[in-house]
């Protein structure tokens, strides 16, 4: 280790920081403390940025130079930026040392291509398998799954890595031709498949024998960019539900666009990361995986794109209001769920305690039910309010809009959280 | 009134509630030996304790609650807040009375303040695995200071001793003067007679290994070369990374 390390260091992490192609993942992303984190179980995060994000993994590129072109890239070759690569044992020795003094979670590895897609690879799984194999690294280890790398090396890599991912990047192949004329669609699925028969078939074999050695036990993910290119949010959200279906996919990330390349006339002249967008997005995500919700519940033919002022859950029962209000006395766990305001934990709580006591707005209240949205929807055997009914739904949209949607500066706050409530 | 004084260990207040079962008398309020008797106490009981009676109160408790209830209570006595333990007091009581239990029992005061108390020093408890930063001696010992508002160190060896089990290490509370050493094979408390040297959390140069520096630089570089700085949000990065953390970490040094 040297003083030149810290300057590769310098450039490569410049270079990843922008949360979007060959860099990018979204396990870093700090969701709610203490729910998504815990759930997942690698969540900790060992530092915060001055932007406020978290920082868990070493998330660097093994290099940023790339033989690609991909419009919406830093790191694409038209680029003049400075380059750096390093070696595999520089990589496996910050890895270990940054580890041993309690910095980080473990390796987020991912690289621009360098001569061809399996020549890359190649580096990148001698890091991940001496790292686990001469080190006895036992932290986590998330790799990046260079598109159009073969069977054979994706295969290794599932043998070391916890978690490996190809971004998706753009969700409708027209559009990411246009944007990055070297990639298409089968370059991206086809690593994708590889990695789902892997985990099926290790997954399978552990069955008959205990030993068997594990493959990408964390599953896969993926990412696309938002806004950089024209499709809805049910285009989105449609083709998240499909990935969702496959086995072995654990997340969807999706990131706002940053408009890094402004001189490339194929991009929208975008001033800003479209982040509310995204944090809507992730909402319906997170609707969708742990609320019972469908794609076409959140988003349909009527109601293509998320409403940007209020979160989709508020949305979707503000569009069904005849469904409420409900009796936080007597209803079920799934509609309880449907109510805006309340989440996961207290839904969970409101079913648990019920059994010893009625519920009253003031339990809901010391349960963390947000009762600004929620009071609307619900009945809890005290004189009914106004509910939503009453109120009516236009009326209660403008009511629960965010006080600052007359955003000046698009909102930062929005990068910080997932789901308000 | 009646008063119960004891030894201000865990085992004493445990060895108290046995003490009020079994002379069926319940204090209403618990002070430590040397502190000054309220003024109207009437009847003063003196705890001693006594493992025996303690471990039968805790098995009680296990039989009675929950695992996690029992580590929230453990929580409660790490938080060291004043009263703390007559809070805890009144809940083991309630909990012994109940016939069912009282973990979720919201709308009763004490269940509901043992839930906040727990949760504070279990986030605080996670702060010191978040930002807990060990420096590299030249005798390949591994040393973290910290100085947590609780006291929770004893509630993050799992954490260590699982992460950390193929180097040496010593965490040491600088605050409480006390740390937790591991060799290896075994984590064990210790007291450093001459532990000035470590109260400022900082090694001396003299005292690192060689690359400790480096990596501390890098470290630094690496999070700041992340930071977006058209999107700088100091307040958030303090709420996350609470300001008293600060001192001990490289990338803020
Ligand atoms: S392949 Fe495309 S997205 Fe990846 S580093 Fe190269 S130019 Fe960037």
């Amino acid at each position: 280790m040297n003083e030149h390390v810290l300057d590769k260091l310098k450039v490569l992490a410049e270079s990843a920081k922008y949360d979007i192609s060959c860099a990018s993942s979204g396990t870093t992303r700090k969701n709610r403390p203490g729910t998504i984190g815990s759930t997942e179980g690698w969540g900790i995060c060992h530092s915060f940025t001055e932007d406020g994000r978290c920082v868990s993994l070493l998330k660097i590129m093994l290099t940023n130079a790339c033989i690609y072109d991909c419009a919406y890239c830093i790191n694409r070759r038209s680029n003049d930026i400075p380059r750096a690569t390093l070696t595999v044992q520089e990589l496996i020795d910050l890895t270990i040392e940054f580890y041993r003094r309690n910095y980080i979670e473990g390796l987020f590895l991912s690289s621009g291509v360098i001569n061809n897609p399996d020549y890359t690879m190649e580096r990148m799984v001698r890091v991940v398998k001496e790292l686990r194999t001469n080190y006895h690294y036992n932290g986590y280890i998330h790799m990046k799954s260079i598109p159009g790398a073969s069977r054979e090396l994706v295969n290794e890599a599932g043998l070391y890595a916890d978690r490996l991912s190809v971004n998706i990047e753009i969700p409708k192949e027209q559009n990411l031709k246009m944007l990055a004329p070297e990639k298409d669609h089968q370059s991206i699925y086809k690593p994708m498949f590889y990695i789902q028969q892997g985990v099926l078939a290790s997954a399978d074999e552990r069955k008959r024998f205990r030993y068997a050695p594990r493959f990408a036990p964390a599953g896969q993910s993926t990412q696309m960019i938002i806004g950089a290119t024209d499709e809805s949010d049910k285009d989105i959200l449609q083709l998240s539900t499909s990935l969702y279906q496959r086995p072995s996919m654990k997340r969807v990330y999706y990131s706002g666009f940053i408009p890094v390349n402004s001189y490339d006339t194929r991009l929208p002249a975008l001033k800003q990361a479209p982040l509310v967008r995204e944090n809507r997005l992730y909402q319906a995500d997170w609707l969708m995986r742990f609320y019972g919700f469908r794609a076409n519940e959140i988003v349909d033919d009527s109601y293509p794109n998320l409403d940007l002022e209020i979160d989709p859950k508020l949305a979707w029962a503000l569009r069904h209001s005849e469904a409420f209000p409900i009796d936080v006395n007597k209803a079920d766990y799934g509609l309880i769920l449907r109510v805006p305001g309340i989440g996961v934990k207290s839904a969970g709580l409101i079913i648990s305690s019920r059994k010893h006591r009625r519920i009253t707005a003031s339990t809901l209240t010391k349960m963390g039910v947000v009762m600004k949205k929620a009071r609307f929807f619900i009945t809890c055997g005290e004189l009914p309010t106004f509910t939503v009914n009453e109120v009516t739904p236009e009326y209660l949209r403008l009511a629960l809009m965010s006080k600052k949607s007359s955003r000046k500066e698009p909102d930062s706050k929005q990068l910080s959280f997932v789901f308000t409530e | 009134m009646i008063v119960f004084q004891y030894d201000k260990t865990f085992e004493g207040l445990l060895t108290a509630v046995f003490d009020a079962y079994s002379r069926k008398v319940f204090p209403e309020r618990l002070v430590s030996e040397d502190e000054p008797l309220p003024l109207f106490a009437e009847q003063v009981h003196r705890v001693i304790t006594e493992p025996e009676k303690s471990t039968r109160v805790w098995k009680a408790l296990e039989k009675k609650l929950t695992k996690s209830v029992c580590a929230m209570l453990m929580h409660v006595w790490l938080s060291e807040l004043p009263e703390s333990d007559e809070l805890l007091f009144r809940y083991m009581r309630k909990a012994f009375d109940a016939p069912m239990s009282i973990a979720t029992y919201f709308a009763d005061d004490d269940v509901l303040e043992v839930k906040k108390i727990a949760q504070k020093v279990s986030r605080e408890r996670e702060h010191v695995t978040q930002f807990v930063r060990f420096q590299k001696a030249s005798d390949d010992l591994f040393f973290a200071p910290a100085s947590p508002m609780y006291n929770v160190l004893p509630l993050t060896l799992d954490y260590f001793t699982d992460r950390f089990a193929d180097q040496i290490w010593l965490i040491y509370d600088v605050k409480r003067r006390y740390g937790y050493y591991y060799d290896l094979k075994t984590t064990s408390e210790v007291m450093l007679d001459n532990d000035e040297y470590l109260l400022s959390g900082k090694l001396d140069e003299a005292l690192m290994a060689q690359d400790e520096k480096l990596f501390q630089e890098m470290w630094k570089e690496y999070t700041l070369s992340l930071t977006i700085k058209e999107r700088l949000n100091p307040k958030l990065q303090r709420q996350y990374m609470p300001r008293r953390f600060w001192k001990y970490l490289p990338e803020k040094n």
